[in-house]
């Protein structure tokens, strides 16, 4: 920004430490980062070198009796309940940004975007607390209806129909958290739409709702994927509530009203107590790694979305 | 927006087509009522919420055949399409005030001045009593020596993007800066217990706690004062060299406190957001029932935590402690995003 201007000054030796320590902040971030991934690694290794089960492929999660784990049912459990979160969060976020960006009135509009962003405020530990007391017992009536007229689908059958902590539920807390991310990087997308795109739909005749589709929707695409792919990194990353929620199982199944399920971070959460020799810490730091990668993924996955819908713009 | 387009967009009854007048919508709504008022009576429903639904789904569908019929199928989908977006904005707000309100109503039975003043050693998980004193000091500590940690380096790291970096190195580190920020915390969490605890064998502490909530932090605290360095105007620093003002001293006494009030802003959100963390505490810090003000030394405990263990507990009094905590995990955060927005507001970056 001002290097130009730099080097026609005299270089002070105070100039040069500070230039240094403010390298130094930047390259350490970097490190930190590697670091991450190398302690991960290193801790991770020698557990799953015992594995007698195959890491990815196994169900089960007993590394210290049978010495079998494996991250299969985990990681199932975790998109699972990722992906229908996102299927009741992101429709609410992306009906909450337009409705902030395009029909809300300025007066309003500003405190309803405040309020939004209190949502992201609120500790996990509260929405596990509020998901797990209030929310599970009040959700089985849904539930119940669900099973009654969709009981065909798999996704809605019920093994002995007694509902309570199920992943419908660790869903609907998830899609409580992942709504303010969408819907916050979704609404500025959205009021960044150009007046011309919008007037010009408008004095076409097109109706309000015709001139989001063709002007707004459009222009907010990529903004509007790539703060899917946030939210549900947000929902696989997300630990003690869907801990509190769930009650844990290690099995892939796709009735999402029974009680069980599992996810990776709830499991780090639930078996730490217990893990007290270093092969199950090393089990449960390995299943963090595959946390990490996920996440790693679908963070590069999201800014590629972006800096291309950038390039297009 | 405009006034040209909010003219335009609420629409002058066009020239050719009839359009709904607002009695014939208020109409819609009483019929709608009265139809459901009939099937509550007709089926003995007793949910009040499954009423509401059925009456705002029978709304949606009358309203789209009554406009339907008047303004034809474009202007019958704008006025179903408007109605949504609404509903979505009720049903965001939903959540906050069910979470706020059920935590408070639960909360107040034990927000007593036992629950400020006591800790839980020599309690038993079901006895009425007990508090969160140790808890609420763990956490303040952890927190504060998190916030001492991360506000400079993250400071400097800002500095350097905005002032120093042109090139291939700040854009890396740039980019990092954005995947920290997907980091899930309990990653972090593990990434201190691999590295301080089980590698260095340093043992569970406040410390390490605070390590761990300093990667959380770190990246919100260099987005924040990265915004707001950009936004410090040039012709001041320019007005600086120009006086032969060295560069740093530049960055420290014009630049900086320019951009003060937002850095501020910033790192009061990020200080907000990692008081309610609880996985990266539950594997770093541990918990513990007794008060331990030194935070460099052995288990601490911390007020997610404190949480997070009363409500894992089966007894009424426990859950109501649990309860207790998250409303006062609650109000500081709220507090904080309150104070913060407010020194936003009063203090923008002046030109």
């Amino acid at each position: 920004m001002t290097s130009s201007l730099q080097s026609t000054r005299h270089r002070s030796g105070g100039d040069t430490t500070f230039r240094l320590t403010a390298k130094g902040a930047g390259i350490l971030v970097l490190l930190l980062m590697a670091a991450v991934a190398a302690f991960l690694i290193l801790k991770a290794i020698p557990a799953v070198s015992q594995d007698k089960g195959n890491f990815f492929t196994s169900f089960q999660w007993d590394p210290q009796g049978t010495a079998v784990f494996g991250i299969a049912a985990l990681a199932f459990g975790t998109v699972l309940a990722s992906l229908i979160a996102l299927i009741i969060g992101v429709p609410v976020a992306v009906g909450v940004a337009l409705f902030i960006s395009q029909y809300a009135p300025r007066a309003v509009a500003r405190p309803l975007a405040y309020v939004v962003d209190l949502l992201a405020a609120v500790p996990s530990v509260v929405f596990g607390l509020w998901g797990a007391i209030y929310l599970s017992p009040n959700l089985i009536p849904l539930s119940k209806f669900l099973n009654h007229y969709f009981g065909w689908i798999p996704l809605f059958a019920s093994t002995n129909q007694t509902y309570g902590k199920s992943v419908l539920v660790a869903s609907v807390v998830l899609a409580v958290m992942l709504l303010p991310i969408v819907a916050a990087i979704s609404r500025e997308v959205f009021v960044q739409t150009p007046k011309e795109h919008m007037e010009g739909a408008l004095a076409l005749g097109a109706t309000k709702w015709e001139m989001i589709r063709v002007s707004v929707l459009p222009y907010g695409k990529s903004g509007v994927i790539s703060a899917i792919v946030l939210g549900f990194g947000r929902a696989v990353g997300e630990t003690i509530a869907v801990a509190m929620v769930l009650s844990s199982t290690y099995t892939i199944s796709p009735h999402i009203l029974d009680p069980g399920g599992n996810t990776i971070a709830a499991n780090i959460a639930n078996r730490w107590g217990d893990a007290n020799d270093s092969i199950s810490q090393g089990a449960l730091i390995a299943s963090g790694l595959v946390l990490f990668a996920i996440t790693l993924v679908v963070n590069f996955g999201a800014r590629a979305i972006i800096r291309r819908g950038k390039a297009k713009a | 927006m405009s006034a040209t387009l909010d003219e335009l967009s609420l629409g002058r009854p066009s020239l050719a087509r009839a359009k709904l007048p607002l009695w014939a919508l208020m109409v819609t709504g009483l019929g709608v009522i009265v139809v459901t008022g009939l099937i509550r009576i007709a089926t003995h429903m007793s949910s009040d919420v499954a009423l509401l639904l059925i009456a705002v789904a029978l709304y949606l569908v009358a309203q789209t055949m009554v406009s339907l019929s008047v303004e034809g199928w474009r202007h019958a989908k704008n006025r179903l399409m408007t109605s949504l977006m609404l509903a979505a904005m009720v049903l965001a707000v939903l959540p906050l005030v069910g979470v706020l309100g059920y935590t408070v109503a639960k909360g107040l039975a034990r927000f007593d001045s036992v629950f400020f003043t006591h800790s839980m050693r020599a309690v038993a998980e079901s006895d009425p009593n007990g508090g969160a004193y140790h808890a609420i000091i763990g956490t303040l500590e952890q927190v504060g020596i998190a916030a001492l940690i991360s506000v400079p380096f993250g400071i400097m790291v800002a500095v350097y993007l905005v002032e120093y970096s042109s090139g291939r190195l700040g854009r890396i580190v740039s980019f990092f800066v954005d995947v920290m920020t997907g980091l899930p915390s309990i990653v972090a969490g593990l990434f201190i217990l691999a590295l301080w605890v089980l590698a260095l064998h340093q043992g569970n502490s406040g410390f390490a706690g605070s390590l761990a909530l300093v990667i959380l932090m770190l990246p919100t605290v260099v987005r924040s004062c990265e915004e707001m360095l950009k936004l410090v105007p040039d012709s001041l620093r320019e007005a600086s060299y120009a006086l032969g003002v060295a560069k740093w001293i530049t960055v420290v006494r014009i630049v900086l406190p320019t951009a003060l009030p937002g850095i501020i802003t910033g790192v009061m959100l990020a200080v907000a957001r990692v008081m309610g963390e609880t996985a990266p505490v539950l594997l770093t810090v541990f918990g513990n029932s007794a008060i331990n003000t030194n935070p460099f030394s052995g288990p601490q405990a911390s007020l997610p935590l404190f949480v997070f263990n009363e409500v894992g507990q089966s007894f009424d009094n426990a859950v109501n402690r649990a309860w207790t905590g998250a409303l006062v995990l609650i109000l500081i955060v709220l507090l904080l995003n309150l104070i913060a927005r407010t020194v936003a507001r009063f203090a923008r970056v002046r030109g």
